[in-house]
């Protein structure tokens, strides 16, 4: 049996890789991949707490199927923002689109 | 019959207008609008003498003000007087315009001159016309605007802008009198009407008016002392001398006389003024004619002295034998005058002492220039004997011996000066170099048509046409009037006599004589000559005085008022650069202050704000750390 601690390292290493890809990535796309890895990483969590519970009624579990909805949905809202600017810029890079800069 | 004489002035004033707003485009055709203008008015004046001769009088046009208990009616007056002045004005007038567009020729003023002498015409036309004492003044004033304009038509010349000004400010002095007059009789008679004045009473207050108006007419017809503009004036075109001399301006003043003769004759004190100042007048200023050498300022004085005569005739109370020698000397006057200009025009010089044998090339002006001389010298039976005459007689029957023995002495000197002219500057040789020529046909016929009256506008007051002048001007008067052949044959004498001696000293003695007299009365020519020194006293009692008075004004106004003028500003100036500096350092450094206080800050802060998304996301999610571990340390 694998022990909870093993699945909430894997869900904070996650997170932790995720924020850092949030922070570091230029490319929009790898920003959202990154925030993907986030909401995935909280899933774990959701999931880790449901089945390691005293009382497991498997609501976590439904809770990380909602979120796997929402994120796709959020996915799709970010990829059509991404492509609008690509159309408007000519580039996906973070840094380049300044538009709004003082 | 139809009233029409309210229009007799109008058209000079429309041609005035044309001139003045089209003179550059109409250029020569503004003679012809001057002069029909004044034809029509000779048409209209002729018109209205019928008229009254068929028994119209005096009407009103319309009311104009109502002030002080007094209701102003613009009316006309048709009278006698007014008549044969509107008859006279308009044909010397219109003749005088027509020998203008010869003497006028070539300059560059030309349809300015003309719309000056419409002018001229049309306010001593209202002048004649006007029923009432206001709008006498305002016309009377119109005809010393254009004195003044034409006297300095030529402001180039100094002298004339000068003589200009003299006329205007000598005629302003009798014109206040005038006004002041005017008044009195507003606030104490209630009138302004000429046919009221027969009925104002008696009293020193009206004589004082009477006297006060007096003072408009000496002032206008250049009675002592306030002739000294008329010689002056003599620096204008000869074609404005000649209407101002027989004409207009100084005509004005003889007739303000005539017009208020009920005023003046009933009060004895101011009759008997006019009476002596003309006298003193005439003697005085045909004495100055005596020795005066400019032909222009001889034929000035003689009508100073001929004015002084028209006076005393007035002022002794011969009514109609001085509006009769008024009339006489207006045509003989203006035919002298023209004929000096003619002779000027011809050969550029006022100077007599330079002329001489001007007769033989110029017959015509010649002539008429004779003939106008017999006239003022009272030869019979030229205009002027009959006219002269008649004002000695009137003299001597009302008695004024003193007065008497002025008029005949003046007119002795008068024959003596005007044939001095005659044979100085007409025959003889020619005493320098001048190239005499006869006039155009323009200025001639004028001529030519004026020595016709000359010779014969006597004879309507003559006893030969039962003293028919007499009769129309001043009915009652002339039924006592029987011919002075004593007079006469006196008159008549010391203008020969005088003829006689202007004969012997010019003639004969080929100017030797004159330098004897002149040494022989040495003090006294030089007093004579130089016009018995009253432009001098004038200038030292009244010029200079007010001239140092201006001084005095100008220069307290210099260092007084501007000097306080100048200090406020100053002081403003000062006052203004303490707010300026405290505007600059204080309240703008606070300003500065603030804003770069902002700037330091923004300095800092704008770094905060890279545009980079992320940036803010890390400083947000470090900002969650730290108030995570902020709540852990404290909360627990």
């Amino acid at each position: 049996m694998i022990p909870e601690s093993h699945f909430l390292i894997l869900g904070a290493a996650l997170f932790s890789i995720g924020v850092f890809g949030v922070f570091t990535r230029r490319n929009a796309i790898g920003i959202l991949m990154s925030i993907e890895l986030i909401l995935n990483a909280a899933n774990i969590n959701l999931i880790t707490f449901s089945k390691f519970s005293a009382s497991p009624d498997g609501l976590g579990q439904i809770f990380a199927l909602f979120v796997i909805a929402i994120a796709a949905a959020s996915a799709v809202v970010g990829l059509c923002l991404v492509i609008s600017i690509y159309r408007n810029s000519k580039t996906i890079l973070v840094n380049k689109i300044n538009l709004m800069k003082w | 019959m139809v009233n029409l004489a309210h229009l007799i002035p109008v058209f000079p004033f429309a041609a005035f207008v044309v001139n003045i707003l089209f003179g550059r485009k109409v250029k020569k055709f503004s003679a012809i609008v001057s002069i029909s203008a004044s034809v029509i008015s000779f048409c209209l004046s002729v018109y209205t003498l019928v008229c009254f001769l068929k028994g119209q009088g005096a009407y009103s046009l319309f009311n104009w003000l109502i002030f002080g208990g007094i209701s102003l009616n613009i009316g006309v007056i048709v009278d006698p007087l007014t008549c044969m002045m509107l008859v006279v004005v308009t044909i010397i007038g219109t003749l005088i315009q027509i020998y203008s567009i010869g003497y006028m020729k070539g300059d560059a003023r030309f349809s300015r001159f003309f719309a000056y002498m419409s002018l001229f015409m049309g306010s001593m036309l209202g002048l004649l016309l006007a029923d009432n004492f206001v709008m006498l003044y305002i016309f009377w004033e119109g005809v010393g605007l254009c004195s003044y304009l034409l006297i300095s038509f030529w402001f180039e010349k100094p002298s004339a802008a000068k003589a200009g000004m003299k006329a205007f400010i000598t005629t302003r002095i009798g014109d206040t009198g005038l006004l002041i007059g005017i008044f009195i009789l507003i606030f104490s008679a209630h009138t302004v009407y000429f046919s009221e004045l027969g009925n104002l009473g008696t009293g020193p207050l009206f004589t004082a008016a009477a006297l006060l108006i007096f003072c408009g007419a000496v002032g206008k017809s250049a009675q002592f002392p306030l002739h000294v503009w008329l010689p002056d004036a003599m620096e204008g075109p000869t074609p404005v001398s000649a209407l101002i001399h027989a004409a207009t301006m100084v005509a004005a003043g003889v007739y303000l006389v005539a017009r208020c003769f009920v005023l003046f004759s009933a009060h004895g004190a101011a009759l008997i003024t006019v009476a002596y100042v003309g006298g003193i007048t005439a003697f005085f200023a045909a004495t100055i004619a005596v020795v005066n050498n400019d032909i222009k300022r001889i034929l000035a004085y003689s009508t100073i002295s001929q004015l002084g005569f028209m006076m005393m005739g007035l002022g002794v109370g011969g009514y109609s034998a001085g509006v009769f020698h008024l009339m006489t000397h207006a045509f003989f006057k203006a035919l002298l005058f023209l004929c000096a200009g003619s002779v000027i025009h011809s050969i550029g010089t006022q100077d007599i002492q330079k002329m001489g044998g001007v007769f033989r090339k110029m017959k015509i002006t010649g002539l008429s220039f004779v003939i106008a001389s017999l006239a003022i010298s009272g030869i019979p039976p030229f205009a002027g004997f009959w006219s002269k005459d008649e004002i000695l007689s009137e003299i001597l029957k009302n008695g004024h011996p003193f007065l008497f023995v002025l008029a005949t002495v003046t007119s002795l000197l008068t024959a003596f000066y005007m044939f001095r002219l005659v044979f100085l500057v007409l025959f003889g040789k020619s005493r320098s170099e001048i190239h005499p020529h006869e006039s155009p046909n323009v200025m001639t016929i004028p001529l030519g048509i004026l020595a016709v009256f000359a010779i014969f506008i006597g004879l309507v007051g003559s006893p030969f046409m039962n003293n028919a002048f007499q009769n129309f001007i001043y009915p009652h008067e002339a039924e006592i009037m029987k011919p002075d052949y004593a007079v006469m044959g006196l008159s008549t004498l010391l203008a020969m006599l005088g003829i006689a001696v202007a004969y012997l000293l010019y003639m004969l003695n080929k100017n030797l004589l004159p330098q004897r007299v002149r040494q022989y009365f040495g003090p006294l020519y030089n007093l004579v000559y130089n016009k018995y020194y009253i432009d001098e006293i004038y200038d030292f009692l009244f010029i200079r005085p007010t001239m140092r008075l201006a001084k005095l004004a100008f220069k307290f106004d210099l260092g007084v008022i501007d000097g306080t003028v100048n200090g406020v500003a100053r002081l403003t100036v000062i006052l203004s650069k303490i707010a300026a500096w405290i505007d600059r350092y204080i309240v703008d450094g606070a300003v500065n202050m603030t804003a770069k206080i902002v700037g330091i800050f923004s300095l800092v802060l704008r770094r905060m704000q890279t545009g980079y998304i992320q940036t803010y996301l890390l400083i947000a999610f470090f900002g969650l750390v730290i108030i995570i571990f902020v709540k852990l340390i404290i909360g627990g």
